[in-house]
């Protein structure tokens, strides 16, 4: 390597064109995401704490630095907020549990198929991602399969319905984000190098016992990368809210969008913007913290 | 006792058979009453009918939808997939400052709730004074694709063999020449995919689109403004021929890569 280096210094004009050409190329691209999402971002942050105009028409607001309207914001929803980050958690948690052991299966019981597989796990996300909620509206809707088997045997009354309820927005969460889970699991227990469950099978350690203390530690960063982007979007969510549930599901995201487009109330939808993004923000650094893959991020 | 024992070497596939069709019965339904004769209201069982399929743009406005939804994924495809290569490149391949700034700067947007992106970038045109429509739905699109393919195509450079283009240039051929022919056909399938995620990131979007597109009706506008009085049988066409065209797409790419493998 050191000849290479002695090279390039007799070459200082292409040494100097070099160390610029990194910065050509991030430039188109960093311009675009600082104008379209940092600027906003920051005229965000300032619509926050901005109050109507006295006499002023709907829908026009001055600045006047009132932090409170986060206080206002946050008391006036916080039953949409904790509901917001229940049902995220609960599609986390759920689509962990089905995501696990399907790309588990995937990677290691599955053989020449494992490509194909991989195909079929992506590919009912080709579809729209609202006519898959609305199937699942008739899914378990009152003409259904579900509520009729249910029925049948006796699990719910027949007054009972299944739509428009919490358990229909967390069941659509939960498939809508699955493939973010999925992918992310796949990539890390594909990387797992069966020798060292071979290993733990040759120090006498149980299927069980080799899958609690080698498979899921190796497998930790797929579990972190999959339940973040599981959770983040899933908390700001309002779709699943909006077609599968009723006016008691309402999440922190069906409430922004009300106060953006039909109370044209800009200042409470930016306080509440920001409340969501930095309860994210907070509780996803905490949880990398305690999963200790820090290099992660 | 012979039951439980196959059920437990069975276990983890039996339980794949139950996860795929978790994964397949929504997909089912909207192949299904894509062939629904139930006119406007596609919610009940009302006849097997083909005419749906043979008459796809039959219902109002639907085909203007979905030409609006590829113009836009066509144009912020192309623009995402040219900014993200450029940076996924800077970053795949050479040392500056401000290295962690980027890749903050780049995960940042995938990390911001969509319904917060929306709400910004359209606050941002209201007080500029640009009207919400088919140009604000492109720049927002673009902005949110260049992060996923700065992430794929960084990927598969980082995957590359170092010492393929090292053998290239001991060979005598000049940087320029080693990047046309050696790097980029080489991290080209990583292009391709990122630019098929964001074609399909940018069709499926509905939050940020419904935020800063006005009066333009696209794909899932339509479906979503559609399923408050029952969605027309012509959407469930157009939806399950986009997944047997993607998933034609896919394995095509597949079978392609296996064949230049040998």
């Amino acid at each position: 390597m050191a000849f290479l280096h002695a090279a390039g210094s007799k070459v200082s004009s292409l040494k100097e064109r070099r160390s610029l050409l990194p910065y050509l190329l991030l430039a188109p691209g960093i311009i675009w995401l600082f104008t379209f999402f940092v600027l906003p971002i920051v005229n965000l942050a300032r619509t926050s704490t901005q109050t109507p105009i006295a006499n002023g028409d709907t829908g026009s607001y001055e600045q006047t630095y009132r932090f409170a309207n986060y206080i206002d914001a946050f008391i006036d929803n916080k039953e949409q907020f904790s509901r917001s980050f229940i049902y995220a958690f609960l599609a986390t948690v759920l689509a962990l549990a089905i995501a696990y052991p399907l790309a588990y299966g995937i990677a290691f019981k599955s053989g020449k198929y494992k490509n194909l597989l991989l195909v079929l796990v992506v590919a009912p996300f080709f579809t729209s991602f609202l006519l898959r909620t609305i199937a699942w509206k008739q899914i378990l809707g009152e003409e259904g399969p579900v509520i009729a088997i249910l029925r049948g045997i006796q699990i719910i009354g027949d007054n009972t319905s299944l739509t428009a309820s919490a358990f229909a927005v967390v069941t659509g969460m939960t498939y809508n984000f699955l493939p973010f889970m999925t992918l992310p699991l796949y990539a890390s227990l594909e990387r797992i190098d069966p020798r060292t469950m071979e290993a733990a099978g040759d120090l006498y350690a149980n299927a069980f016992t080799t899958f609690r203390k080698v498979t899921v530690p190796l497998s930790m960063p797929g579990v972190v990368a999959g339940t973040l982007l599981t959770f983040i979007p899933a908390a700001g969510d309002y779709v699943n809210a909006a077609i599968l549930g009723n006016p008691n599901t309402k999440m922190l995201g069906n409430v922004i969008e009300s106060r953006f487009f039909k109370i044209v109330d800009y200042p409470t939808a930016a306080a509440l913007s920001f409340t969501l993004m930095a309860a994210i923000l907070i509780l996803v650094t905490i949880y990398i913290r305690k999963a200790g893959t820090e290099e992660l991020v | 006792m012979r039951l439980t024992w196959w059920f437990r070497k069975n276990l983890i596939r039996i339980y794949m058979v139950l996860g795929f069709t978790y994964l397949f019965v929504p997909v089912a339904y909207t192949f299904a009453f894509s062939f629904n004769n139930g006119g406007k209201s596609n919610l009940v069982w009302k006849g097997f009918t083909l005419s749906n399929w043979q008459n796809p743009c039959g219902a109002p406005d639907v085909c203007l939808a979905l030409g609006n939804s590829i113009r836009v994924g066509l144009i912020s495809t192309v623009a995402a997939t040219i900014l993200g290569t450029l940076i996924a490149f800077a970053l795949g391949r050479h040392q500056f400052k401000g290295r962690s700034t980027t890749n903050t700067l780049i995960f940042l947007p995938m990390a911001t709730p969509e319904v917060v992106l929306g709400a910004s970038l359209l606050a941002m045109f209201l007080n500029l004074g640009i009207n919400p429509g088919f140009w604000p739905v492109v720049i927002a699109h673009v902005m949110f694709c260049i992060s996923f393919v700065v992430v794929t195509v960084k990927a598969r450079i980082a995957s590359l063999d170092p010492r393929l283009e090292q053998a290239a240039m001991d060979l005598y051929a000049n940087e320029f020449e080693t990047f046309r022919k050696i790097t980029l056909p080489l991290v080209a399938p990583g292009i391709a995919g990122a630019a098929l995620l964001a074609f399909s990131l940018s069709f499926d979007d509905f939050i940020i689109t419904n935020f800063n597109s006005g009066t333009l009706t696209t794909f899932p506008k339509f479906v979503y403004v559609a399923s408050a009085r029952g969605i027309p049988a012509q959407a469930n066409v157009i939806g399950s021929a986009m997944f047997f065209l993607a998933l034609f797409i896919v394995i095509a790419g597949q079978l392609v890569n296996r064949r230049k493998a040998r």
